[in-house]
């Protein structure tokens, strides 16, 4: 049994930490749908989801149980074979990406030396699930949604990386760890000398998601559902797994490149620690907004579960916020050589990254309640008479910067906003001669 | 080192199988699906190699550029033609009989050098900064010749292009 033990051991703990990310992941597709709902709701003046638990809370768990339960259709003329394997695909590239991405200092899967590269390249794989579940279909719709999907993502995947590059000539290096610790040594996010750079990265990547007002290829005015027209029940729920998790991921990576990762804002800012207590904060004000709704509910029958769901999750939340202010010296031992609030201090990284990440997403969200679609000719001529030549200028007019701060001795943030001006002069005149 | 061996025999076969199942298959879809798991198991033998950043290019370009552009390619194609159409043509025979005599050769000189061509054994262990290594090799050492080389790719390129435009107008 011990030797059995010993020779696990250095596979447990990646073991949890695999674990702890897919179902992590899993839960925030669940909730992010729910909080597309809501907030898609709000920005029109409606509700959005009620019913199910207090303010629709439950409303994740009653869709996923939809979904299990609905029949699961294959089209007659269908490639059986592919139409199976298709979302499978998306599925697997999608949540393979995560074991690169850092959470935290003491929270990655695996740190790889050329870890950027790898990333991009097992999400391209993604992309083979769409052309081959619109193929497989043998259907007209999907079919046209999968070749709107690939003509997109192949076109909007070169100005990413050039974006991508712009950011590398700063960190010189490909391993995401130490991208995040080379804006902690230059004391400095890289979305404040790169601008032009995050700006291209974050159109590319709404792009590459297939958001809105990008998402000619499941447009449904146009192609019912896109490249899932034919898929129903759980092979359609694994899209929609699929789909969602290359949102938080292309979240994750913008953030670790242009927003410092895991970095609290103004790390360095001594005076700024009281940050550190934002996690116990959060915490509490959702415990009060529990607590307030529980008492503006009816106190009739029917509401009963209701209230007593939200005390309960006002409980765990305060709870939770005691917990993490549990001082050092109350754990066995005294605490010896531990931070003052160490469960505190242990998930500072975690919570930093994801609150980036959250804001992203409500980007994400925002821009699909509020921008029209594109045309397709529209998102290609964007793409590649705009996008793609500020995308390169920028990196050259960077690179430049950078070579002659190192040999003239000015200084680099200074010498990289010149970069940008300069870029932002071709972006003007590339829309002049459009106009 | 058994681990090793084993996953290197097992990424060998699946990629020797579905390079044949690629030359084998009517539907040109199915082809492209073998053809991806073929150049997957190609790089995940450069992976084990410890060349990390050869095996992410070649996951990068192979099959999230020029795979996905193939099958974008036969998605326009009518499949019912193709399905009716056999695979090989009147010269398969003079192919398999080319590709027969290159691997005996390739045996063969294998087979006799053995001795003075020793390969090095890969050093064990750690991550090498391995991108560092062919940045420095290709912008350093090899300048001219990479220079010439993305040069003819641009000739090229430009060709291809004039070609499409002149037989679309």
């Amino acid at each position: 049994m011990t030797l059995l033990l010993e020779t696990l051991k250095p596979y447990l703990l990646p073991l949890i930490r695999v674990l702890v990310v897919f179902l992590g992941i899993s839960l925030i597709v669940a909730y992010l749908v729910y909080a597309e709902r809501k907030i898609l709701a709000h920005l029109q003046v409606r509700l959005g989801p009620m019913r199910v638990g207090p303010h629709g809370l439950l409303q994740p768990i009653a869709d996923g149980l939809k979904l299990l339960l609905k029949e699961d259709i294959m089209p007659a003329g269908a490639d059986k074979g592919v139409f199976l394997l298709a979302p499978v695909i998306s599925v697997i590239a999608a949540f393979t990406a995560f074991s690169l991405i850092p959470f935290a200092p003491n929270f990655y899967i695996t740190d790889v030396n050329v870890g950027l590269l790898f990333l991009i390249g097992i999400s391209s794989l993604g992309i083979l699930g769409i052309i081959l579940g619109g193929w497989a279909s043998n259907s007209h719709y999907p079919l046209l949604g999968a070749l709107r999907s690939t003509a997109q993502l192949v076109s909007y995947e070169v100005a990413l990386g050039f974006a991508l590059v712009s950011a590398l000539l700063l960190a010189g290096t490909l391993s995401m760890v130490a991208i995040v610790e080379a804006q902690q040594r230059q004391g400095v996010w890289f979305v404040f000398l790169q601008p032009v750079a995050f700006f291209i990265l974050f159109v590319a990547a709404i792009a590459e998601t297939n958001r809105n007002p990008f998402d000619l290829p499941e447009a449904e005015s146009e192609l019912v559902a896109g490249f899932h027209t034919e898929y129903s029940g759980f092979r359609f729920s694994l899209y929609f797994l699929a789909e969602y998790a290359a949102m938080i991921l292309v979240s994750s990576i913008a953030v670790t490149l242009f927003l410092g990762g895991w970095l609290r804002p103004f790390a360095r800012v001594r005076a700024l620690d009281f940050l550190d207590f934002t996690p116990v904060a959060v915490l509490v004000l959702a415990a009060a907004w529990c607590f307030r709704e529980c008492f503006r509910y009816p106190a009739t029958r029917e509401w009963r579960w209701q209230r007593l769901l939200l005390l309960g999750l006002g409980v765990g939340a305060l709870g939770i916020s005691a917990g993490l202010l549990l001082p050092a010296r109350f754990l066995p031992g005294g605490g010896e050589g531990l931070p003052a609030f160490p469960a505190l201090t242990a998930i500072q990284g975690v919570f930093w990254f994801m609150s980036k990440v959250f804001l992203f997403l409500f980007g994400f969200i925002w821009f699909r309640g509020t921008f029209p679609r594109y045309r397709f000719d529209q998102l290609m001529s964007l793409g590649w008479h705009f996008m793609i030549p500020v995308a390169i200028a920028n990196v050259i007019f960077c690179s430049l910067a950078i070579v002659l701060s190192r040999q003239m001795g000015w200084g680099l943030p200074a010498t990289l906003w010149l970069g940008t001006a300069a870029t932002l002069l071709v972006a003007a005149l590339l829309r002049r001669e459009k106009a | 080192m058994m681990f090793a061996q084993g996953s290197f025999y097992v990424l060998a076969a699946v990629a020797v199988v579905s390079a044949l199942l690629v030359i084998t298959r009517r539907n040109p879809v199915h082809s492209a699906i073998y053809l991806i798991v073929t150049l997957l198991s190609v790089a995940l033998l450069y992976l084990q190699l410890q060349a990390e950043f050869i095996a992410a290019v070649q996951i990068i370009l192979y099959i999230g550029g020029i795979m996905v552009l193939f099958l974008f390619v036969i998605m326009l194609v009518k499949l019912d033609v193709a399905l009716r159409q056999p695979p090989f043509n009147q010269q398969w025979w003079v192919a398999g009989a080319a590709a027969l005599v290159l691997a005996v050769e390739l045996v063969g000189v294998i087979y006799l050098g053995r001795g003075t061509a020793a390969l090095p054994q890969a050093p064990p262990g750690s991550l090498q900064p391995n991108t560092e290594l062919i940045g420095r090799t290709l912008y350093q050492n090899y300048m001219l010749p990479f220079e010439i080389a993305s040069l003819l790719l641009l000739v090229a390129m430009v060709g291809a292009v004039l070609m499409a435009r002149r037989k679309a107008s």
